[in-house]
């Protein structure tokens, strides 16, 4: 009886057995899911709370920031009105620190974590420098192999920067630096060393000048020694120019070096909705980087008289407009006038005047690639008004020479890392000029650029000089390569 | 004469004083992705004007003198921080005469701050390509980044204009609430490729495959800045062959010849992706914009 008793418990333990078990597994799952909910609520709710705190740490610290300013306010207005009372307390080396450093504070503290100690890869970067330097630096090497029907290159070449004879040359070997000055300027510099055909060394300062960050009322000043703002082409430097060498007109009206000098440049931002800047410059007006101006040579053959400055009449005053249209979506159109008006060197109340338009053009795709593809065309037309002095040695009376000369550049990225190039160029005749520095030119200069990276250059060009004046043609090929190290410098537009 | 120029002078002036004084916030974004986050937390109490087009190689955009006339007039400029930019914000920044948004001033964000950049190099050296010697800027793509960019949009926000600053923190509230619902969406929908093998024409995407889990084998352009050439192409076809890399990601603007070609070769696919808001017509806000390059991925995978 018993043993019935045993089987049938065990029976019945191997019937219910599974059931019971079953039960209790689907409690434990229950009880896993729930905990797994519970997990992810938590989850959720501290993903919440942490950007929460983000939020309120990022408000905290701002805040923070605001308060500090307030406080640092409190002790500038303490310090101020202190110091009529209490000199003994306050030394004025104190005074100006407490009123200089709030501003490095704030960049220091808050919104340039670059500043403060070990740089890490998460901090952020001024827009201003490269890296932890307070100066950029960067070095320009510009060369060209030419070949000339010429003999005389030097002669059709109007650039001191030009291809100055057949073979080589090295044309432009620049350093130039940038940097902030300090919490109101801006300085850039760039000294120029070329090597001559009997192979000396020269050096040449080209620019050196501050810019101004703020002024108010919409004005910025540049003071040092200047490309002169005049059109489009004078205030750049040979390496961003689209051409081995320069226009005619150029040549012909500033000289080799470019039009510069040193002088103060004030430019006002129009407050309207299109790009409107006005500029106005004054330099000194002497030397041969003024050449049509109070030049050491004189011009047309005439002596140079004076060339130092006597009072604000010897100054040459350059006024400048420019303005801009975006005419679509990847077309941009940039107008310019200026004119530039100085005394100059062949009488003592002698004075030129050299005015010129300019335009600029550019169509870049909307799908631009390494900012290819893209074409541009830009023109440029000057007059010069000259009155030339009485040369008695010379035996030539006083004069007014009108002359005028344009040019008119086309690029085209037509792929990537290549630019197809045409120029066309036009000078007329000076009085009395006998050699192709004076007489009256067209020349025709088609090229093709290949840029390995943004950093190299090379530039096949070929020239078809026809010198009208002289009844003669010239041809000239050159090959030129260019490289640059170090800080690579934003491009104007 | 002289007075009627001089009265016309002062109240263009006048005008534009008291115009600016009025008027909403003015926020200018070197690229529409950092405009498109700044949208989100200011909406209609911000004016954003982008300066890189959405469909361009942000490396290279035209420092056109037009931006000097909107950074003149901006109360914030968001700049991503990274290099990105240096090659055409700096003169526009200088040319703008706005103290307001110089390096320093409240005015001026660097939205990088407080990312985890990528790719930092420990030898910085033009040899090795146009490398960021401060690590990828292309950090936008992950949308986790976009969260704190635009957590520092809203604090900015907050300080310059106090009165809308509860207006600001909802708004970032409800942004990261719908960014993250879309998180865990899009993460569900990549995990089955998890792992997957792809390669992209430039570094772009490294933030995007990180947060996806999609392996970079490497890239068609030998290095940073360098186009493609038939060497390092012969290099990479066995190798991705070998690897069995299934897609070739690469951005709007690029030439299709190569990946195509490569694509043949290997059975890859080409993926075509906007890297910034706005580069396709179906991208006008920032989560929609990861939204489509989700979506983009997830189809060329599902039609393995």
């Amino acid at each position: 009886m018993r043993k019935i008793f045993i089987y049938l418990y065990c029976i019945s333990f191997f019937l219910f057995m599974p059931d019971v078990v079953q039960a209790n597994q689907d409690a434990l799952s229950q009880e896993v899911q729930e905990l797994r909910a519970l997990i992810m609520e938590m989850k959720d709710g501290y993903e919440a709370r942490i950007n929460e705190m983000q939020v309120k740490i990022e408000n905290l610290s701002e805040q923070k920031f605001i308060e500090e300013e307030k406080a640092e306010l409190e002790k500038e207005l303490e310090l101020l009105f202190n110091d009529k009372d209490d000199t003994s307390g306050t030394s004025p080396l104190a005074s100006t620190e407490s009123t200089v450093l709030p501003l490095n504070k704030a960049v220091t503290n808050q919104f340039d974590t670059s500043g403060t100690g070990s740089w890490s890869p998460s901090q952020a970067i001024s827009l201003w420098s490269t890296g932890n330097s307070y100066m950029n630096i960067s070095f320009n090497g510009l060369f060209t192999a030419a070949g000339s029907t010429a003999n005389d290159l030097e002669m059709l070449e109007t650039g001191g920067h030009d291809p100055i004879q057949r073979g080589f040359t090295a044309q432009n070997l620049e350093i130039a630096f940038d940097g902030a000055i300090d919490t109101y300027f801006r300085g850039f510099s760039n000294i120029v060393y070329q090597l001559d055909k009997a192979g000396e060394t020269t050096v040449e300062v080209e620019e050196t000048y501050l810019t101004t960050f703020s002024l108010p009322l919409n004005l910025q000043a540049k003071a040092g020694t200047f490309f002169t703002e005049f059109g489009r082409l004078n205030p750049t430097h040979p390496h961003t120019w689209n051409f081995v060498d320069q226009p005619l007109v150029n040549g012909r009206f500033f000289g080799a070096d470019g039009l510069r000098n040193p002088g103060v440049r004030v430019s006002w931002l129009a407050p309207t909705d299109n790009y409107t800047e006005l500029f106005f410059t004054v330099q000194n007006s002497q030397g041969e980087t003024a050449a049509s101006f109070r030049n050491n040579d004189g011009l047309f053959g005439r002596k140079a008289v004076g060339t130092r400055v006597r009072n604000t009449k010897d100054f040459l005053y350059v006024p400048r407009i420019t303005t801009m249209f975006e005419l679509t979506d990847t077309q941009t159109l940039l107008l310019g006038a200026s004119a530039a008006y100085g005394p100059n060197s062949t009488g003592t109340d002698k004075d030129t005047l050299i005015y010129g338009l300019d335009m600029f053009w550019k169509w870049k795709s909307k799908y631009a690639s390494y900012g290819f593809p893209f074409i541009t065309w830009q023109t440029e037309v000057m007059g010069r008004r000259f009155e030339a002095g009485e040369d008695v040695d010379a035996n030539l009376p006083s004069d007014v020479m009108h002359n005028w000369g344009a040019y008119s550049e086309v690029t085209w990225g037509f792929k990537k890392r290549w630019v197809g190039g045409l120029r066309g160029d036009y000078v007329d005749g000076l009085k009395d000029a006998t050699d192709p520095s004076g007489v009256e030119r067209l020349r025709i200069s088609p090229n093709l650029t290949f840029y390995p990276s943004e950093f190299s250059k090379f530039r096949l060009q070929y020239n078809y000089d026809d010198i009208i004046g002289n009844d003669n043609t010239e041809q000239s090929v050159f090959l030129q390569f260019e490289f640059l190290m170090g800080s690579h410098g934003a491009h104007k537009f | 004469m002289i007075s009627k120029f001089l009265t016309c002078i002062i109240f263009v002036f006048a005008v534009s004083w008291a115009s600016a004084a009025y008027a909403k916030l003015n926020i200018v974004a070197s690229t529409p992705d950092l405009g498109a986050v700044a949208k989100e937390i200011g909406e209609d109490k911000i004016k954003i004007t982008n300066i890189a087009r959405p469909t361009e190689d942000p490396h290279f955009v035209d420092a056109r003198p037009s931006f000097m006339v909107k950074l003149n007039k901006a109360d914030i400029l968001i700049e991503g921080g990274l290099q990105l930019e240096i090659g055409w914000l700096p003169p526009l920044v200088m040319g703008a005469r706005n103290n307001k948004i110089l390096p320093g001033q409240p005015g001026y964000l660097t939205a990088s701050t407080g990312i985890n950049v990528l790719q930092v190099p420990q030898v910085v050296s033009r040899a090795m390509g146009d490398v960021h010697p401060y690590g990828n800027p292309h950090y936008m793509l992950d949308p986790l980044n976009a969260k704190i960019v635009a957590s520092h949009i809203c604090a900015r926000l907050c300080l310059l204009d106090k009165e809308n600053c509860k207006y600001y923190q909802d708004n970032l509230k409800d942004f990261i609430k719908r960014l993250d619902k879309k998180l865990t969406e899009w993460e569900k929908m990549l995990e089955p490729y998890q792992g997957t093998k792809i390669v992209t024409y430039h570094r772009t995407f490294p933030y995007f495959a990180q947060r996806f889990h999609l392996e970079v084998m490497g890239s068609l352009e030998p290095k940073p800045g360098i186009s493609p050439s038939p060497s390092h192409i012969n290099n990479l076809v066995p190798m991705m062959k070998s690897e069995g890399v299934k897609l070739i990601i690469i951005e709007d603007f690029r030439e299709r010849k190569t990946p195509e070609f490569v694509a043949s070769k290997t059975g890859a696919k080409v993926v075509v992706l906007p890297i910034m808001v706005g580069g396709r017509k179906e991208t006008d806000d920032y989560i929609s914009f990861v939204d489509y390059n989700v979506n983009q991925v997830v189809s060329a995978l599902k039609n393995e």
